[in-house]
C-alpha cells in the first residue's frame, strides 16, 4: 500500500499503514466564520462531511418554534485529516457553535485534545455562546481571529476585552485561507493544552 | 458548515434491521476499520457490502467511512459492529493503549506541527 496519504489511486485517502494514534480537535464559531475553509488549508484529504442527526425535544431549538414537538434536522460536519508525524494524525472537525447542536457537540468533543475557536471582529457577539459551550464542555480552547478583508482590525487588548478572555486562553490572528498562519493555530492550541496537562513526575 | 442539502439520508432503523443498539462496547467515530480476509457470504446485505468494499484497498476510520458512504455515523457503528462480530473487519481504538500519557502525545503533536512550517 502506498504511505503518502491521499495519493493512492481511488482518491479516497486511505490511512497511512503506519498511522497509529489518531488524535483530533474541534475547530468551531459561528457559521460563516471559516471553520471549513481552516479546515480545508490544512488537511490532506479533500474535506469530508457527515450528515449528524439530531432528534431533539423542542424546548432546546431556538429556531423552531411552533413545529411538532419532536424534531429531527440534520446538519453537515465537515472535517479533514493532517498526518503531523508517520505514525501521528490529526483529525479536525468543523462543529457547529449553537447550544442548540449541544448534543452533537458533546458526542464528538468527547476524547478531543481541544477547540479552536474562529472569531470574526464583525460579529464579535456571536462567539459569546461558542465560549461557553466550549467551557462547559471543559475543553482547552484557543480563539483565532480569521481576519476577513473589510473586518475592522482591533488590537488584541481590545479583542481580549471583548470577548472578555482568560489571560491563559492563547488569542491570535490568522488567514484560515493560509496554511502558515493555520498552522500556527494549531501550535498554539497544543502549547495550551500541555499547559493544562498534569506535569510529569519529578524523578527524585 | 451548514444545514445538510436535502439528499437522501438511509434511514438507520432500515441499515440496522430493526435494532437500536449494538452488540458490543460503541466504536469511537475515529476507530479505525479494517478488511480482513474473510469472504463475504452470498446474502451480505448490500449496506455491509459497500462498507467491506470500500475498505478493501486500506484502512480508514468510522466517520471517513459514513462520509464515503453517505452514511449516518451512528449506523456505519452499526454495519462496523456487526462486520467485526463476524470476522469480516478488525475494529481498533483512535488511540493504541500503550501509546504513552496524554503528555508525550501532546508533545509529539507540538514537534510534528512545527515540523510542517
Amino acid at each position: 500500500m502506498d504511505s503518502a496519504p491521499s495519493t493512492d489511486r481511488t482518491g479516497i485517502g486511505y490511512l497511512p499503514p503506519a498511522a497509529q494514534t489518531l488524535m483530533k480537535l474541534v475547530v468551531t464559531g459561528p457559521f460563516g466564520v471559516g471553520k471549513t475553509t481552516l479546515i480545508r488549508t490544512l488537511s490532506e484529504i479533500p474535506t469530508l462531511h457527515t450528515e449528524e442527526a439530531m432528534t431533539q425535544s423542542s424546548t432546546r431549538l431556538d429556531d423552531t418554534a411552533g413545529l411538532p414537538d419532536k424534531t429531527t434536522t440534520t446538519v453537515a460536519v465537515d472535517f479533514g485529516r493532517l498526518t503531523v508525524q508517520d505514525d501521528l494524525v490529526l483529525y479536525m472537525f468543523g462543529t457547529p457553535g449553537q447550544e442548540r447542536f449541544l448534543p452533537l457537540w458533546e458526542d464528538i468533543a468527547r476524547g478531543a485534545l481541544g477547540a479552536l475557536v474562529l472569531v470574526d471582529t464583525r460579529r464579535l457577539g456571536d462567539s459569546f455562546a461558542v465560549m461557553d459551550m466550549v467551557e462547559e464542555q471543559g475543553l482547552p480552547y484557543a480563539v483565532a481571529v480569521n481576519r476577513f478583508p473589510d473586518a475592522p482590525a482591533h488590537t488584541d487588548e481590545v479583542l481580549r476585552k471583548h470577548l472578555d478572555l482568560h489571560p491563559d486562553t492563547p488569542l491570535l490572528q490568522c488567514d484560515a485561507r493560509e496554511r502558515r498562519g493555520s498552522i500556527d493555530a494549531l501550535i498554539a492550541l497544543a502549547e495550551h493544552v500541555l499547559t493544562r496537562l498534569p506535569q510529569p513526575q519529578d524523578p527524585s | 458548515m451548514s444545514a445538510g442539502p436535502g439528499r437522501r439520508l438511509i434511514p438507520a432503523y432500515l441499515v440496522t434491521g430493526g435494532r437500536t443498539r449494538p452488540t458490543g462496547p460503541a466504536l469511537d467515530r475515529l476507530a479505525v476499520l479494517v478488511r480482513t480476509d474473510t469472504a463475504l457470504a452470498p446474502d451480505t446485505g448490500s449496506e455491509q457490502r459497500r462498507l467491506c468494499e470500500l475498505l478493501e484497498p486500506g484502512a480508514l476510520t468510522v466517520v471517513e467511512c459514513a462520509a464515503h458512504l453517505d452514511l449516518p455515523v451512528s449506523a456505519t457503528v452499526f454495519l462496523a459492529t456487526d462486520l467485526a462480530a463476524s470476522g469480516h473487519l478488525h475494529t481498533r481504538p483512535p488511540i493504541p493503549s500503550a501509546g504513552g500519557t496524554d503528555r508525550s502525545l501532546v508533545e509529539r503533536l507540538l514537534v510534528g506541527l512545527r515540523s510542517l512550517h
